[in-house]
């Protein structure tokens, strides 16, 4: 048998299948209303409301749009290439709701008798599976720029490829730093490890690389390159309608999540509570969602005040200052912890 | 050698050196930590959108919207006298008078004669004023409402009978200082 999740109890199968059924659904209800949070925000940066018509405070807004992409035409330019670009999107997608598996929302717990991890998996490779996945979504935005054969979305697509695996590099070293401290790579131990200090505080330039190489991650402004709607017209989708549209739409979203968990659980305690609070269990999941959606604010945030970055100056920022930055902070902390 | 001495038309560019590291660093954050402030203070402020069908702009005294025919208060009679000086004052000629003669058992106007028809082509108009000044007895004045849109051209002639009636929705006003 290989032992892929090194845990100390046993999950029946099912158990497993409703976990994965309660994550997915939670991360798909959760999604349209972070799009609606997200255009909400905006616009209150800029003195605006945002969506209010379609529903109580515009929340129904999603809904909306969902059936109006749904209606919309299929259309695939003539000189794309049809199954690439069918499968593309849905190669974004799934490695993005993938790396949701490993998320850690709370402690073991004991429900009905049973003892439940409430996260997907507890890999013992954390980190790595989520840098696997991100490695693959890659795939998805390529084939889908490459795919479409029209010359913006390619240019979208080549940027993408540069840019995601530069700052991939900065991302993954200011991990490490983490994984040094904790001495685990399982996500479940690196919370436990961070009952004494959350790490952002040894950890704060790790922190501070980890989360702008986010940004370039995600594709998010300031380093949406990727999209740059002035220059390249939409990027890498600029030929997707309807459904393919929208599924790099949710791929963006849940990498959003997937790096806020992240950020979280390597950085900010997790499910954890400062000042020696121990809530109960069942509080777990709700703590860990309140500490994402304060990253996915910043986010929103960062994407309301920063202009987008010119090609050089991404690639050079990526290059010249976050890689020497996560490289100086891996190596500080390998000292230490060592000594 | 004397010192370089540039003389009142030429504008010295003094250039400081180039940022270091450090410094350029200090300004990344600082500048990026400014703009996060500065669109903070924009959700402080909060918004400034007014939400159109349900709150309207309000509009200045001397607003020149759809017209309005008066009648005089006390005896309900209308202002207007059929002269049709509006009509010929009327830049875009979207004004058309016919008059009549008042007799004693139909008395409509407080003169001699009345306007029998009072139509505005209202897609024509320009929403000049030149109507209101041309008219002797301020019959006919500019009033608030900009709200005339409508399905069909036709539907834009307006006649007497909607002239002199009171708005359906009033517009509201601009209060004073606003």
């Amino acid at each position: 048998m290989i032992v892929i999740g090194d845990v100390n109890y046993f999950e029946p199968w099912w158990v497993q299948i409703v976990k994965a059924l309660v994550i997915f659904g939670i991360a798909f209800a959760v999604l349209p209303l972070l799009t609606v949070y997200e255009r909400k925000l905006l616009g209150r940066f800029q003195h605006r409301y945002g969506p209010n018509r379609v529903g109580p405070f515009g929340l129904m807004q999603p809904l909306a749009e969902i059936v109006k992409f749904a209606t919309k035409e299929p259309f695939r330019p003539r000189t794309s290439i049809g199954y690439m670009f069918i499968l593309a999107p849905a190669i974004a997608i799934l490695t993005s709701v993938a790396a949701l598996a490993i998320l850690p929302f709370g402690n073991v717990q004991h429900i009905f008798g049973r003892t439940v991890g409430l996260y997907g998996i507890d890999v013992s490779i954390g980190p790595l599976y989520v840098f696997a996945f991100a490695g693959i979504s890659f795939y998805g935005i390529m084939l889908g720029g490459w795919a479409s054969g029209s010359k913006y979305s390619f240019l979208g697509s080549m940027r993408a490829a540069a840019q995601l695996i530069s700052y991939e590099v900065s991302q993954g070293l200011a991990l490490v730093g983490v994984v040094i401290t904790a001495g685990t790579l399982s996500l479940t131990g690196i919370v436990g490890a961070q009952g004494g200090m959350w790490y952002i505080i040894p950890q704060f330039f790790g922190f501070l690389v980890f989360l702008t190489a986010s940004f370039a991650e995600t594709n998010r402004s300031p380093f949406d390159l990727v999209e740059a709607d002035a220059e390249l017209v939409g990027g890498y989708n600029t030929e997707y309608a309807g459904t393919g549209f929208v599924a790099y739409l949710f791929a963006e979203y849940v990498n959003m999540i997937v790096v806020s968990g992240i950020a979280v659980t390597m950085f900010l305690g997790g499910w954890m509570l400062p000042f020696g609070i121990h809530p109960p269990g069942w509080v777990d999941p709700i703590v860990v969602l309140v500490k994402m959606m304060l990253f996915i604010t910043l986010f929103i945030w960062v994407r309301a005040t920063l202009p987008r970055l010119r090609y050089d100056q991404l690639m050079s920022f990526g290059w010249k200052v976050l890689l020497p930055i996560a490289t100086l902070n891996t190596l500080i902390t390998a000292i230490l912890v060592v000594r | 050698m004397t010192p370089y001495n540039p003389g009142a038309d030429v504008i010295e560019v003094i250039r400081v050196p180039a940022p270091g590291p450090m410094h350029s660093t200090y300004r990344a954050f600082g500048a990026t930590l400014k703009g996060m402030r500065t669109t903070f203070a924009r959700i402080v402020e909060g918004p400034l959108t007014i939400q159109y069908p349900e709150e309207k702009t309000p509009v200045y005294p001397r607003f020149r919207g759809r017209h309005k025919l008066h009648r005089f208060e006390d005896t309900g009679l209308e202002k207007c006298v059929g002269c049709s000086l509006c009509a010929a004052a009327c830049p875009a000629d979207c004004i058309r008078v016919v008059a009549a003669e008042n007799t004693p058992e139909l008395r409509v106007s407080a003169g001699e004669r009345y306007a029998a028809v009072y139509e505005i082509n209202l897609s024509r108009c320009i929403f000049c004023g030149y109507c209101e000044v041309a008219c002797p007895f301020d019959a006919i004045t500019m009033g608030h409402d900009y709200e005339m849109s409508d399905y069909t051209r036709s539907d834009l002639i307006f006649t007497k009978e909607m002239l002199l009636a009171e708005p359906i929705e009033r517009t509201p006003l601009r209060s004073e200082g606003e």
